[in-house]
């Protein structure tokens, strides 16, 4: 038979199993979990210590017109400028808006490519986080057609 | 312990192009199974480059990133017979280190 106190404890760890198992994917402490967490372009730039937000035309976003699978779109992120800290490839209407960050250091280019998931159509960003707390974005609207039933 | 990754790094001029085809399940969290359980998230979370030892490039990756990831990116001043070396961390805390020549 269970007795009440029983039930209380039980459901007290419960509780807290719950609460420090929110989100188990962000166990990690070096991972940045505020940028991959951040719902908005705005939130994930400010977690990488960018400021507001300018449209640019010299940074590149690289992404195709239509995807077929919205499971593997290919998605790249460039500048020519110098003085970039962090490049972002962010896709708007995601869970989690943020797709890859990379450090830009001088031994690379600002030029990066890779694939990423999207859930429905949606506005597809590179974003350049410049040295002095800058950040100039391009986007670009991607449709996703999943099973053919049009975006 | 993971798949070896796919690594092909080309020069071309003062620059060599690193293509990476990376072995993962990406899982996001938030896909449910047959049963209904949610499946945890399992995502490579930060992937290092290196050029001959020295550290050139990081990344912090969400788990937006597609299933067997595909990396692209370009190292200043690599010339051909380079070791170009990439490894991944997963949040399980998993890790893997593959490494390829410059050709």
């Amino acid at each position: 038979m269970q007795t009440r106190r029983k039930t209380i404890q039980h459901s007290m760890v419960v509780a807290s199993l719950l609460a420090t198992a929110g989100f188990p994917q962000f166990a990690n402490a070096a991972f940045n979990k505020v940028g991959f967490d951040a719902k908005s372009i705005q939130d994930a730039v400010k977690a990488y210590g960018g400021g507001n937000i300018s449209e640019s035309k010299d940074v590149t976003v690289t992404a195709p017109d239509i995807a077929e699978n919205g499971a593997v779109v290919p998605l790249g992120a460039s500048t020519n400028l110098t003085g970039v800290k962090h490049m972002l490839v962010l896709v708007e209407k995601n869970p989690s808006a943020l797709i890859a960050m990379f450090h830009v250091s001088d031994a690379v280019d600002a030029n990066f490519l890779t694939r990423a998931k999207m859930g429905q159509s949606s506005d597809v960003y590179a974003v350049a986080i410049m040295a002095d707390g800058k950040a100039l974005f391009a986007k670009k609207e991607v449709k996703v057609t999943l099973g053919g039933c049009g975006g | 312990m993971a798949d070896p990754m796919r690594i092909r790094a080309q020069a071309a001029g003062d620059k060599a192009t690193v293509r990476v085809l990376m072995s993962h399940e990406m899982e996001t969290g938030q896909r449910k199974d047959a049963a209904g359980k949610t499946v945890p998230a399992w995502f490579i979370q930060e992937v290092t480059a290196t050029h001959n030892g020295k550290p050139v490039m990081s990344a912090e990756w969400g788990p937006g990133v597609s299933k067997n990831p595909f990396l692209q990116f370009a190292v200043k001043g690599a010339k051909a017979g380079d070791k170009i070396a990439i490894t991944w961390k997963d949040n399980k805390g998993d890790t893997r280190t593959d490494e390829a020549t410059v050709s």
